[in-house]
């Protein structure tokens, strides 16, 4: 369609980030034979439609040549995705849990990573990896947010889209893309479910039923305001969202800004939001030690110094895996109150 | 005692033409070798003289449209392959001129327009990648086959185990081609495997594995061959097992104590140039006078290279500072 599409249309075809991102990918594969799915338990007939049902649908429609499920080989899916990304194709891999992506970090950070530029510019990469995040009671191993692994890596992009509108222009930006791009989809976020968790805001948004393009590189204002920005993703975004609500009343204006792309970051966006408020705080659910939230305060501190009134604040997970209890996991991932007392915090500086 | 090997159902201008791609990667690592200790060429070499045989049968079997994957060790598959001795070396110097614009170097030498992807130096790596060659083949019923080579070494590790089951139950058109030299670095094969043989793994997965002797060019290339056609026919992947030797160490400044000179003279023995050369003059199909001319011809070319690599412009400085991206998203010099 165009590269703009708007997202303040106000037409009520609303859908969840799961039916978002599956509408994304028919409508590339229907537009390019080039794509295809590959990962574990996504077209097995009677089985799951890939990690938390994205997929549903899809093997009936496009069959199984090019929805082709693969053993427990996290090695062999990224290794077939690059090899076949080389060749001409546009894969469309999966992690089910992105905490299965250190099983392949050769194949992403040596192989997809590198091989554009080690070819002299000759060869490209042109995969979508899909990794699903998040804390959900389900501990050390399954609840990870290893975005900021990845903006390390030059040769690799990475997003993270928060709601439906942006998460199918992101994906269709990311398949038409040539190069290797990770797409972090939190877990709690993909459907009706997340509502609660993210304080009752409704996570479905409005999604015209044609292709767009999100393009990667670029963030979004989701609430304005002119005392402090709080830049944040995922659950952690509906939390600032719903503090921004509660400091509202107390006359504090939060302006929230969900970056999208974290490598790279949108950083035209950020500054200048930050060069208006003069206040900064970050918010991660990944643990706070070399999070991609240390990098934006890096830049942002190298760019906008004489604009800052107070220091930059980040608010992440502690430094800690990730234990199952509830009241030890909500200790661990920064909920609404720690973010609203920060912001307060800093705001009183 | 030099042994012969079967030259019956070659003619003598193929034969040739083998022995001439086989002495180009000998004379290529002798020369470059020597360039390195002259301190011409940065960064380290990992060398292929005594191997040249797997090379050179494995890619002589090959279709225009096959691709090949390579290792740490890629000069001997880079040759083998077609990418030009001038392209080569300039790699090899750092030049703008080399065939990845001095940004591969030896150890990710590779030139996708002959059908090669820079090689991969992480051990296995080549494994994993792959099944994605042979996928896209498959899907794009195009007929063209991947080859990857790798060492004993890499059978060792998990991309190995995952890359092959995958593409045998996917029954992906692959030929793999172990280059067995005995050794992964200094560790000897048996310190590492209680079977004796790489291709003792592979009944595994299903495939078939094929033990060949990796210093006849001939046996190689009709072993490559052979599982060409399975793969292009569907039939899924092959491993053959090439029972090889590296005359040199592991890599420069390597002084080989883990093993012994009785070991390398019987290996040395068994050298597949002599041997190929042996076998046609022994036969009456050549005369010495034929093989001087080939090595004289070869050393043309190779002094071309070093001169045309010597004269060759240095990539500019901003040169580094592309090609990350497709789409360029800045270098973190980002003010």
């Amino acid at each position: 369609m165009n590269n703009n599409a708007s997202p303040t249309n106000t037409d009520e075809r609303r859908l969840t980030i799961a039916e978002a991102l599956r509408e994304a990918i028919a409508q590339e594969m229907e537009r390019d034979p080039r794509v295809f799915l590959i990962g574990e338990d996504i077209g097995i007939p009677g089985g799951f439609g890939g990690a938390f049902g994205v997929y549903l649908g899809l093997p009936e429609k496009f069959g199984h040549e090019r929805i082709i499920d693969t053993p427990i080989s996290e090695k062999a899916i990224a290794g077939a995705a690059v090899g076949a990304a080389l060749m001409g194709m546009r894969p469309i891999p999966d992690m089910q849990y992105s905490d299965f992506l250190f099983e392949c970090m050769d194949e992403l950070v040596n192989q997809a990573a590198k091989m554009r530029y080690m070819s002299g510019g000759k060869l490209s990469v042109p995969l979508v990896m899909r990794c699903p995040v998040g804390t959900a009671n389900r501990g050390a191993q399954h609840g990870q947010c290893p975005e900021s692994y990845f903006i390390h890596v030059p040769g690799i992009k990475v997003v993270a889209p928060s709601d439906a509108y942006v998460a199918k222009g992101i994906m269709t930006a990311a398949i038409r893309d040539d190069d290797p791009v990770l797409v972090f989809e939190h877990k709690l976020l993909y459907g009706s479910k997340g509502r609660e968790q993210a304080g009752g805001l409704d996570l479905t948004a409005h999604v015209p039923e044609g292709d767009y393009v999100f393009p990667i590189g670029r963030g979004l204002i989701k609430r304005e305001g002119h005392h402090v920005t709080v830049v944040a993703t995922h659950l952690t975004l509906y939390r600032c969202l719903a503090a921004a609500a509660e400091l509202a009343l107390e006359g504090i204006e939060v302006e929230v800004i969900d970056p999208v792309s974290l490598q790279p970051f949108d950083t035209d966006l950020i500054f200048s939001s930050v060069e208006k408020t003069g206040r900064l705080l970050i918010a991660h659910e990944d643990t706070l030690t070399g999070g991609w939230g240390a990098e934006l305060a890096a830049r942002v501190a190298d760019d906008c110094v004489y604009s800052l009134e107070a220091p930059i604040k980040r608010v992440a997970a502690h430094d800690v895996p990730l234990p199952v209890a509830p009241i030890l996991e909500q200790t661990v991932v920064p909920s609404q109150e720690r973010i609203t007392r920060e912001i307060r915090a800093l705001c009183a500086m | 005692m030099t042994e012969r090997i079967n030259v019956d159902d070659v003619t003598t201008e193929r034969a040739l033409d083998l022995y001439r791609e086989m002495l180009r990667i000998r004379r290529f690592e002798d020369r470059v070798y020597q360039l390195f200790l002259q301190g011409e060429l940065p960064g380290t070499l990992h060398q292929y003289q005594g191997q040249e045989a797997v090379a050179v049968g494995a890619c002589q079997a090959l279709n225009d449209g096959d691709w090949i994957t390579s290792t740490h060790r890629p000069h001997g598959h880079a040759l083998a392959k077609g990418v030009t001795v001038r392209s080569a070396m300039a790699e090899l110097y750092g030049k703008a001129t080399g065939c990845c614009g001095g940004k591969g170097g030896s150890m990710h030498l590779g030139d996708p327009d002959v059908g090669m992807i820079p090689a991969i130096a992480i051990v296995a790596g080549g494994v994993s990648v792959v099944s994605g060659m042979g996928l896209a083949f498959k899907m794009q019923r195009n007929g063209h086959v991947a080859l990857c080579f790798f060492g004993d070494g890499a059978s060792n590790e998990g991309a190995f185990h995952e890359g092959l089951n995958f593409a045998a139950v996917q029954k992906l058109p692959i030929v793999y081609v172990c280059e067995n030299n005995m050794y992964g670095a200094s560790t000897p094969f048996t310190a590492t495997s209680l079977v004796p043989n790489v291709a003792d793994r592979v009944a595994g997965y299903g495939i078939p594995a094929v033990i060949v002797d990796g210093m006849d060019v001939l046996a190689i290339h009709d072993a490559v061959s052979e599982a060409r056609q399975r793969a292009a026919a569907g039939d899924g992947p092959t491993l053959i097992e090439a029972k090889t030797y590296r005359f040199a160490g592991h890599s420069r400044g390597d002084a080989r104590g883990y093993r012994s000179r009785d070991e390398e003279a019987e290996w040395k023995e068994k050298d597949p140039l002599v041997r190929l050369e042996y076998s046609l003059l022994n036969a009456g199909r050549a005369q010495e006078s034929t093989f001087a001319r080939i090595l004289d011809e070869v050393n043309t070319e190779l002094e071309d290279a070093v001169e045309f690599s010597r004269q060759s412009p240095d990539p500019r400085p901003e040169d580094a500072l592309t090609d990350a991206y497709a789409t360029p998203i800045g270098t973190g010099t980002h003010s």
